[in-house]
């Protein structure tokens, strides 16, 4: 089989994680804080309709992706005010943001539908380096995007673990009557990091539609990379570092039927898949059903559950 | 004790004033008024429920009070939260420990510190953690993961967090409740160190015993009110429990009065190895109707594995254990409890109530008769129980979790003996007073030997060696998963139990 093929399909790989890490630090950040969102998958599609008629509008790239992080931002909002505020059920929030997610940008984006795209992130030549021989182009030759979520990952993971918010968003997500008697608020954090996630899921969305996909398409953009995304935090237990690895593991798994399929090779179908993103979402599920299984995985132990102070 | 007199006033490090406050249905605080002088141990002593834990939080900032007023140094202040207590150098340590089980020591302890730096250098909070654990003689180190800890840990913690803080005015609720013996004299020495660097501690109990040793004075409070307040030296046990219950109390030895019949429960050479370590070795043991034997020794001998064997929730790797002649282990608990079985474990509001259901619930829910409860019948039966034991609740409804130790502990032991029915006469109660008060000590006794004198064959397993010696007309002591011991309750010579406890027999 050819050789560049396969460079390519990890290249791919590469690539595509940087969706996936983007979406499941926020999806960390948020949960580290106690709540569960599990509108990933819709603000991914609102951020990448947003960027893409945005882009057409002004082939402005900044200004669209800009624009697709807004709009993440003001769906975690909604998102955070009625579980936080309102204490409505988390799972029963999430489903409805993707349902709306879904809706409107399939009614948003149909004058586009099958539309190439505007404007386009392009990848980086980094001289020398993206010249090394299958190292450089499989590392080397994405775009600043790509570099900046790793370096992300490791500001998150350094955010997380060394610093005084840090340690605060942690103790939130596992003891958030501890943080409550120490005079700080649990809604404050976890509006903060709610917002902060759907921030960095709205860029996963905008970057994904400039730099991959290449027409909008509502029911194929995304393609449940949000789900994916989602079982990715369980993956990678929580902690960002180990989604980078989680990530391109599942940007590979992702890539790879279609590197066969275009070698002719058959084994492995595209359609299994396309099934992934369904059985992510029941592991999610499964996983996080139980309090049992919640311990095991590592979870923040009050993830989903509604903060009211008990005056007991 | 000394007075700090300053312009003619006594100066109060701090004060509550007339303090009210009340809960729904409860008049939690009633006009108290307390003072703590700087330096010294005030003990606060009520039964569960006097309003001790109340004063505390509305002292730490945590409640505000719906009247009256708190005085810092002679300065009314008006506390908003207990960030705003810390800042007036007041903290609480709660009966419930507010610890982040997957931190370290030295996390927990800063957590909340605001001033903090953004970053944080591990080593060097573990440093500081550290020497302000040494200076008050708190060994800890900070690097564990709190979820590891003994509850004597974790309360160290807790404390560490405290004065790490710049906590002046330490507030402890019922600090002992979780403590071994030896630990609670560690945690005494700690207050004294406390108090020597000129820190002012409230320590709120229940226990008579333990508070006449540590106070400088004894502050009693019942139902709301403080009934009295007695300096070291003028303070006996005696004076304390009246104005603590407003009553005698009786806790002397409790015999059997019927002749005891035939046996009920027996353990013949009961063993359990588990893990490859051998738990259980070798236990036979037998109780007839009418008597109550008692399991003596020092905690983690094996109690709970015992406990567990009988009540069917473990199967025992050798021997038998019959109930009413029948063989029962390992037939799992349901069929253990249709032998005749009740059980009161150690862990009430965990293994032994349903917390958030209500009392009139979980009376009837170890029933197994029929597929419909009939809530009218069990509502007046709820009620009448309430009424016979004294069950201190707003409501028959009310959640069992939001009962004190002492009712909630009631609730279980009428539905294990009463409710249960005839048909259960095997009784096996764990650790059956921990945690309670004087007036709810003496409450369980009595429907112990109650169920008992109806014919009940009682196994008291308990960690606490009066309570054994107070009821038990036999007595065995457990070391090591093995009876070393076995002495009639009227027999018992009290240096040779203690001697078989500690394995020296
Ligand atoms: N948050 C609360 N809500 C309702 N009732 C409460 C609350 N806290 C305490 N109480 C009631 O107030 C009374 C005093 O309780 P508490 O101060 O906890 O007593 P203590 O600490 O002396 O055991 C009890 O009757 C208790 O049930
Ligand atoms: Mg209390």
């Amino acid at each position: 089989m050819n050789s560049n093929v396969w460079i390519l399909t990890f290249a791919d790989a590469i690539s595509i994680a940087t969706t996936l890490i983007l979406a499941t630090i926020g999806a960390i950040l948020t949960e580290r804080s106690g709540v569960i969102n599990l509108g990933v998958e819709g603000i991914l599609l609102m951020g990448a309709v947003t960027a893409f008629l945005v882009g057409d509008g002004t082939h402005n790239l900044w200004l669209a992706l800009f624009m697709s992080v807004l709009v993440g931002v003001a769906m975690a909002t909604v998102h955070a005010i009625l579980t936080i505020t309102l204490r409505a059920n988390q799972i029963v929030a999430g489903l409805a943001l993707v349902i709306f997610g879904t809706g409107l940008s399939q009614y948003i984006g149909k004058p586009v539908e099958g539309k190439s795209r505007p404007v386009t992130i392009e990848p980086m030549h980094l001289g020398k380096l993206s010249d090394i021989p299958v190292v450089g182009p499989i590392l080397f030759g994405h775009d600043i995007f790509t570099y900046l979520t790793w370096a992300g990952a490791l500001v998150c993971s350094l955010y997380l673990n060394r610093t005084r918010p840090g340690l605060v968003l942690r103790a939130t997500g596992d003891a958030p009557a501890t943080v409550d008697a120490q005079g700080v608020s649990v809604a404050m954090v976890r509006f903060v990091h709610t917002i902060l996630g759907g921030a960095l899921m709205g860029l996963a969305g905008g970057w994904f539609m400039l730099a991959r996909g290449t027409a909008w398409s509502q029911a194929a953009t995304t393609n449940g990379i949000g789900w994916i995304a989602l079982s990715l935090v369980v993956f990678a237990a929580w902690r960002p570092l180990r989604a980078i690895a989680g990530a391109v593991l599942f940007g590979f798994t992702l890539q790879v039927p279609y590197t066969l399929q275009g070698q002719q090779i058959n084994i492995l179908p595209p359609e299994i898949v396309q099934m992934l993103p369904f059985v992510a979402t029941l592991f999610v599920l499964v996983a996080l059903s139980t309090p049992r299984a919640r311990k095991l995985l590592g979870a923040p132990k009050m993830l989903g559950q509604p903060f009211v102070r008990d005056e007991r | 004790m000394g007075s700090h007199r300053l312009g003619g006033a006594t100066l109060f490090a701090l004060s509550a004033r007339q303090v009210t406050k009340r809960f729904p249905g409860v008049l939690a605080n009633d006009r108290v008024d307390f003072d703590l002088l700087p330096g010294e141990v005030h003990t606060l002593l009520g039964e569960n429920g006097a309003g001790k834990s109340t004063l505390a939080s509305v002292l730490c900032g945590l409640y505000k009070p719906d009247e009256g007023a708190v005085l810092r140094n002679g300065t009314q202040v008006r506390l908003t939260s207990p960030r705003h207590g810390l800042q007036n150098g007041i903290a609480m340590v709660h009966q419930h420990f507010r610890l982040v089980d997957r931190f370290t020591i030295a996390e927990n302890v800063v957590l909340g510190h605001r001033n903090l730096p953004f970053r944080l250098r591990a080593n060097d909070l573990e440093d500081q953690v550290a020497q302000v654990a040494e200076r008050f003689g708190l060994p800890l180190d900070p690097r564990v993961t709190v979820g590891e800890l003994s509850a004597g840990q974790r309360q160290r913690v807790e404390i560490v967090k405290a004065l790490y803080q710049g906590a002046e005015i330490l507030l402890l609720d019922e600090p002992t409740a979780l403590l071994a013996p030896p630990e609670v004299e560690k945690l005494f020495e700690t207050v004294r160190a406390m108090t020597q660097a000129g820190k002012s501690v409230v320590f709120v109990s229940h226990k008579l015993g333990e508070v006449v040793d540590i106070s400088d004075r004894v502050t009693v409070m019942r139902d709301g009110r403080v009934t009295g307040s007695v300096a070291r030296g003028e303070a006996d046990t005696r004076k304390l429990a009246e104005l603590m219950v407003g009553r005698d109390i009786d806790l002397s030895p409790r015999r059997s009065r019927v002749a005891a019949q035939e046996t009920l429960l027996q353990l013949d050479k009961v063993g359990l190895t588990k893990d490859g370590i051998e738990r259980i070795a070798n236990i036979s043991l037998s109780v007839r109707a009418g008597e109550i034997v008692g399991i003596a020794g020092v905690s983690g001998n094996g109690q709970r594995e015992l406990a567990e064997i009988v009540a069917g929730l473990q199967a025992p790797t050798s021997g038998e254990i019959l109930i009413n002649g029948a063989r029962v282990n390992g037939i799992g608990t349901r069929k253990v409890r249709e032998a005749g079985l009740a059980y009161v474990p150690e862990d009430r509001l965990g293994t032994g109530l349903a917390p958030s259901l209500s009392i009139v619930d979980n009376l009837v829910l170890t029933r197994d008769r029929g597929f419909l409860v009939d809530r009218k019948s069990a509502l007046v039966e709820a009620e009448a129980f309430i009424k016979q034991l004294e069950i201190k609740t707003p409501h028959a409804h009310t959640a069992t979790r939001k009962l004190s130790g002492g009712n909630s502990q009631k609730v279980l032991l009428a539905r294990e003996i009463f409710a249960a029915g005839d048909n259960s006469r095997v009784l096996v109660v764990c650790s059956p007073t921990r945690g309670l008060d004087v007036g709810a000590v003496e409450a369980v006794h009595k429907l112990l030997d109650e169920a008992r004198s109806s014919g009940k064959a009682v196994l008291l397993i308990s960690e606490d060696l009066d309570e054994v010696l107070t009821l038990a007309d036999k007595v065995l002591v457990l070391y090591r998963g093995s009876v070393v011991h076995e002495v009639a309750g009227h027999e018992v010579d009290v240096e040779a139990v203690g001697l078989a406890m500690a394995g020296l027999s």
